[in-house]
C-alpha cells in the first residue's frame, strides 16, 4: 500500500485513474443500460446475399446503396423522396416492411398497405442482415419479448395504461384502427403478430411515432403487446360485438333492427283488429 | 259472433263474487263514472299510430332497468383503485363511478344485461320518438287543435335527448369522458357568458370532482320526473283532443272510427308493451352496446379513435367536425364560431323550427278549422319536401358525424368526405326538396287520374280496326271518398295578390306583410294540383260507366285487377 501512496503523484497516475474510471464506466454502462433485443450477427456471405436482392428488388427506389432517391419536388422546403434513405433504420423496418408485405410496395398510396408478402423468410433475413450491415440501427426483438402470454394482470394493465395514453387516439381502444387525415390510416392491430407489433413501435413505420428502447423498454412494448392481444381476444361479454366500432354501429342497430322490427309488430297487431278478420 | 251464450256480469258467479269489493272501491274512489267514460274511449286502427307507442314502452322499460341500476352505481368521482374480476384493468386508479359500472358488469348477477337494456331502451325512445314525429309531422297532425301536443313533443324530444346524454356520461369512462369533455367545448363557445356557465355546471374547471354527482341527480330524478310530466300531459291531450284517423268511409272530422280502450286497446297496447320489452330484452341479451370496459377509465390526456356520441347526438358531432376553423377576438374575448354556430346555435335552430312551424304553416295557409282526418304527405307536397329535406340535413351530418368510421371502413378519405359534407349539406337538402316535392305532386295527379279516368284493370281491349286499348274501371265509392274527402280545396292565389295602393290610390299600410305571406303562400301551394270538381267526378262517373261490360264473356270468375295492382280474384282472400 505504501507503494502505491507514494507513487501517487506520479506524472502516470492520473492518466491510470482516468483510463481506469473510464473502463468501469463502460463496463456499468454495459450492463445498466437498455440493452437492444437481439444483436444476431450476420455472416458475410447472407449480408452478401442481401445486397444481391437489394439490388434487384429494392434499389430502383431506395438508390443502389440504400441511399434513398431524393425528388426534385418539394415539400415543406424539403426535398421528397423517392424511396427514403434506409442507412440506420436496421433490420427491424426491414422485417416489419417486408414481412407484413408493405414492401416492395404496390403502388404509391397515401399509405402503403398490408399484403401477403412477396419475399420468403430466409430472403428477408438476408436483406435485413445487409441493411443491418450498412449502418447500427434497431434490431429484432428477440422471443422472450414477444411471449405475450407470460406477462401478468399488473403487468398487461400497465401496458393498456400506456396504450390508451399513446396509442388509442389513432388505433383506436381494442385496436381496430382509425382515420387519419388524406387517406391515411391508423391500420388495424386485428391479428397482427407480436413481433411486428413489436417491430412498428421500436421504427416508428409511416405515420407513427417511434418508441425507442430507450423510451420504452423491451418488457414494457412487451405488456403493450399483451394488453392489444389480451383486448382482442377475450369473448365480446355482453353479445354481437359492432366491431369495437362504437355508437356509430348501436345507432345502425337502433333504427334497422329496433325501429324496423317493432314496426314490423306494430303492422301485424294493426292488421289483426276484430274488423279486418276475413269474413 | 255468437251473442246468444252472453251472460250480464252481474249475473255470473265471478261478478256475484266481486259485486261487494268493487262496489267499496266505486264508493270511495268514484272509479265507476270514470272509467266508464274513458274506457270506452274510442281509437282508431294503424301501424303508424304505435309509433308514439314504442317510445313510450321504451321509457317504461327505463324505468324498470334504471331503478335496478341504481341499486349498484355510486354516483361518485373519488379515486379508487380497481380490483375486480376484469383482468386488464386490475390494479389501475378510476373514480368509483368507472368502477361500480364495471361491477355492474362483471360482478353483479344480470347486471351487464340489465345494463344493455337500459342503454338500448335509451337509444330506442329516441329513435322512436323521431319516428312518431315524423308520422305526426308528414300527415298534418300537428294541426288545429294539436298545436300545443307538438310543442310538448319537441319538449319531450329534446328532454330525451338531454337524458340520454347525461347517462351516457355517467360510467365515467374514456368514451362517455370524452362526450363530456365534447359538451364541455360547446357550453364554453357561448359568447361572453361561456366560461361561466361551465364553472358553474362543472364547479369548477372540467372535469372537477362535482360533475359525475350532478349529472345523476339530473339523471335519475329532475329529467325522469320532468319526462314523466310532460308525457302524462301528452297523452291527456290526446284522449282530450281525441286521436287523429286516416279518412275513410264513415270517417269524418267530427267521429272517430275504430275500437274501444276495453278490451281491444287494453290488449292491443298491453301486449305491444310486451312485445316492446321482449324487443329490447332480445337486444340487451344478444347484441354488445356500449363495452365500457374496452375503453379505460377517463382520463383527460386520453382519447380513442372512433369515439363517437350516441347516435342522436351524431349530427352535431358532425357539423361540428365539418365546420372550417373561423375564430375572431372582440372586446379581449375569445369568440369560437366554429363551435358556437354548428354546435349550440344549430340545436337551437332545429328546436326553434321545430316548435314554430305548425304556427309558421298557419300564418301561410291562413287554416283556422280543426282537423281531426290526417293528410297524405301527397296532398301537402312542400310540407313533405321540407319535411325530406330537413331529414337529408340530418342524415349528411349524421354523415359528418361518422368520417372517421367511412373513411377507415370503406376505405375513403378523411378529406373528402369533410368536403362531401360541407357541400352536400348545401346542395343535396335542396335536390332532395325538389324531387320530393315533383313525387308529391305526381301522386297528386295519379289520384285525379284514377278519380277521373278510373284505375287501370289490365284488361286489354282489341278494337275491330286492331288497336288496343287498356279498361279502366272506376275506383269503388269508398276510395273515391278517401282519396278526396280530406283534400283541401286549393286557394285562388292570383286573385288574392295584394296591391300597394287602393283603387283611390291610398297607401295599403298593410302591404310588405300582406305581399310577404301571399309569396309564402306561393311557395306553399306552388305545383300543388286541386283535387276534381264535383263537375269532373259526375263527367267521370258518366265515362266509365258500364266500363265493366263488355261484348266477349270473360268468364264468371274474372276480376281483372284492382286499383292495388292485386287481381281482382285475390282481392277477396
Amino acid at each position: 500500500m505504501r507503494k502505491l501512496s507514494t507513487r501517487r503523484r506520479h506524472p502516470i497516475a492520473g492518466l491510470l485513474v482516468i483510463a481506469f474510471a473510464l473502463v468501469l464506466a463502460g463496463a456499468l454502462y454495459s450492463v445498466v443500460a437498455p440493452e437492444p433485443a437481439t444483436a444476431e450477427s450476420a455472416s458475410a456471405s447472407e449480408i452478401e446475399a442481401g445486397r444481391e436482392l437489394f439490388l434487384v428488388g429494392c434499389a430502383s427506389c431506395h438508390g443502389l446503396n440504400a441511399q434513398g432517391i431524393e425528388t426534385k419536388a418539394e415539400h415543406d422546403g424539403k426535398p421528397g423522396n423517392y424511396g427514403p434513405s434506409l442507412i440506420g433504420v436496421g433490420a427491424a423496418a426491414v422485417g416489419f416492411q417486408m414481412e407484413t408485405g408493405r414492401m416492395p410496395m404496390a403502388k404509391t398510396a397515401p399509405q402503403v398497405p398490408v399484403k401477403s408478402p412477396n419475399y420468403s423468410q430466409e430472403e428477408i433475413d438476408q436483406i435485413a442482415a445487409y441493411i443491418a450491415s450498412l449502418a447500427p440501427g434497431p434490431s429484432r426483438p428477440s422471443d422472450e419479448y414477444l411471449d405475450w402470454e407470460s406477462v401478468d394482470k399488473e403487468g398487461v394493465s400497465a401496458g393498456g395504461e400506456f396504450f390508451r395514453t399513446n396509442c388509442t387516439a389513432c388505433h383506436n381502444s381494442t385496436g381496430q384502427g382509425g382515420a387519419l387525415p388524406d387517406g391515411r390510416y391508423a391500420p388495424s392491430l386485428v391479428g397482427v403478430e407480436p413481433i411486428h407489433i413489436y417491430e412498428a413501435m421500436l421504427t416508428g413505420p409511416q405515420q407513427m411515432p417511434v418508441f425507442s428502447e430507450e423510451v420504452l423498454t423491451p418488457e414494457e412494448k412487451l405488456q403493450v403487446i399483451a394488453y392489444i392481444k389480451q383486448v382482442q381476444n377475450q369473448p365480446t361479454h355482453g353479445g354481437v360485438g359492432g366491431g369495437g366500432l362504437g355508437p356509430v354501429v348501436d345507432g345502425m342497430f337502433v333504427w334497422i333492427i329496433g325501429i324496423g322490427g317493432l314496426i314490423g309488430f306494430a303492422v301485424w297487431i294493426g292488421m289483426h283488429g276484430t274488423r279486418v278478420k276475413k269474413q | 259472433m255468437a251473442t246468444d251464450t252472453y251472460t250480464r256480469i252481474e249475473d255470473s258467479a265471478a261478478g256475484q263474487k266481486l259485486a261487494g269489493p268493487v262496489g267499496w272501491l266505486d264508493d270511495r274512489l268514484g272509479l265507476a263514472a270514470a272509467g266508464k267514460k274513458n274506457l270506452r274511449k274510442v281509437f282508431p286502427e294503424h301501424w303508424s299510430f304505435m309509433l308514439g307507442e314504442i317510445a313510450l314502452w321504451s321509457f317504461v322499460v327505463l324505468l324498470l332497468t334504471g331503478v335496478f341500476l341504481t341499486l349498484w352505481f355510486v354516483p361518485s368521482m373519488a379515486e379508487v383503485t380497481y380490483r375486480g374480476s376484469y383482468a386488464p384493468l386490475y390494479g389501475i386508479d378510476m373514480s368509483e363511478a368507472y368502477a361500480t359500472t364495471l361491477n355492474i358488469s362483471f360482478e353483479v348477477r344480470g347486471g351487464l344485461l340489465i345494463r344493455q337494456i337500459h342503454h338500448w331502451a335509451a337509444a330506442m325512445f329516441i329513435a322512436a320518438m323521431f319516428a312518431h314525429m315524423l308520422r305526426v309531422y308528414f300527415t298534418g297532425a300537428y294541426r288545429k287543435p294539436r298545436e300545443i301536443n307538438w310543442l310538448i313533443g319537441v319538449g319531450l324530444l329534446g328532454l330525451g335527448t338531454i337524458a340520454g346524454f347525461s347517462g351516457y356520461s355517467l360510467p365515467d369512462d374514456l368514451l362517455s369522458g370524452t362526450g363530456l369533455r365534447f359538451v364541455n367545448g360547446l357550453v364554453r363557445s357561448i359568447p361572453l357568458v361561456g366560461s361561466y356557465i361551465e364553472f358553474f355546471v362543472f364547479g369548477g374547471e372540467f372535469p372537477g370532482t362535482m360533475i359525475i354527482p350532478r349529472l345523476y341527480m339530473a339523471h335519475i330524478l329532475l329529467i325522469p320526473a320532468i319526462l314523466l310530466g310532460l308525457i302524462g300531459a301528452h297523452m291527456l291531450l290526446l284522449v282530450y283532443h281525441k286521436h287523429t284517423q286516416w279518412p275513410g268511409p264513415g270517417r269524418t272530422n267530427d267521429n272517430v272510427v275504430g275500437y274501444p280502450m276495453l278490451p281491444v286497446y287494453m290488449a292491443k297496447a298491453g301486449g305491444f308493451f310486451f312485445v316492446v320489452f321482449g324487443f329490447l330484452a332480445l337486444m340487451g341479451a344478444l347484441i354488445q352496446i356500449n363495452p365500457v370496459w374496452v375503453y379505460g377509465p377517463y382520463n383527460p390526456a386520453e382519447v380513442t379513435a372512433g369515439s363517437q356520441p350516441d347516435w342522436y347526438m351524431g349530427w352535431v358531432e358532425g357539423a361540428v367536425r365539418v365546420m372550417p376553423a373561423l375564430e375572431s377576438t372582440f372586446f379581449n374575448r375569445t369568440w369560437t364560431w366554429s363551435v358556437f354556430m354548428p354546435g349550440v346555435l344549430l340545436m337551437g335552430v332545429l328546436f326553434t323550427a321545430l316548435g314554430l312551424w305548425p304556427f309558421i304553416e298557419r300564418w301561410i295557409t291562413g287554416d283556422d278549422r280543426e282537423h281531426h282526418l290526417l293528410e297524405r304527405p301527397r296532398n301537402a307536397p312542400v310540407r313533405t319536401a321540407l319535411g325530406a329535406a330537413a331529414i337529408s340535413v340530418y342524415l349528411v351530418f349524421l354523415i359528418g358525424g361518422g368520417n372517421d368510421i367511412i373513411a377507415i371502413k370503406f376505405g375513403m378519405s378523411l378529406n373528402a368526405i369533410t368536403w362531401f359534407v360541407r357541400i352536400g349539406i348545401i346542395v343535396v337538402p335542396i335536390i332532395v326538396f325538389m324531387v320530393t316535392k315533383r313525387i308529391c305532386i305526381a301522386l297528386q295527379r295519379k289520384d285525379n287520374a284514377d278519380l277521373t279516368h278510373g284505375y287501370e284493370t289490365g284488361v286489354i281491349d282489341r278494337s275491330p280496326s286492331g288497336g288496343y286499348a287498356e279498361r279502366h274501371a272506376p275506383l269503388p265509392d269508398g276510395d273515391q271518398f278517401a282519396l278526396t274527402s280530406a283534400r283541401e280545396r286549393l286557394p285562388q292565389l292570383e286573385s288574392e295578390k295584394p296591391a300597394a295602393t287602393d283603387e283611390g290610390g291610398v297607401r295599403n299600410p298593410k302591404f310588405r306583410k300582406q305581399s310577404l305571406r301571399h309569396k309564402a303562400r306561393e311557395f306553399y301551394f306552388d305545383g300543388s294540383v286541386d283535387k276534381p270538381t264535383s263537375h269532373e267526378m259526375d263527367h267521370a262517373a258518366e265515362h266509365l260507366e258500364g266500363a265493366g261490360e263488355h261484348p266477349v264473356t270473360q268468364g264468371e270468375d274474372f276480376k281483372g285487377i284492382s286499383h292495388w295492382g292485386v287481381p281482382g280474384d285475390h282481392e277477396d282472400h
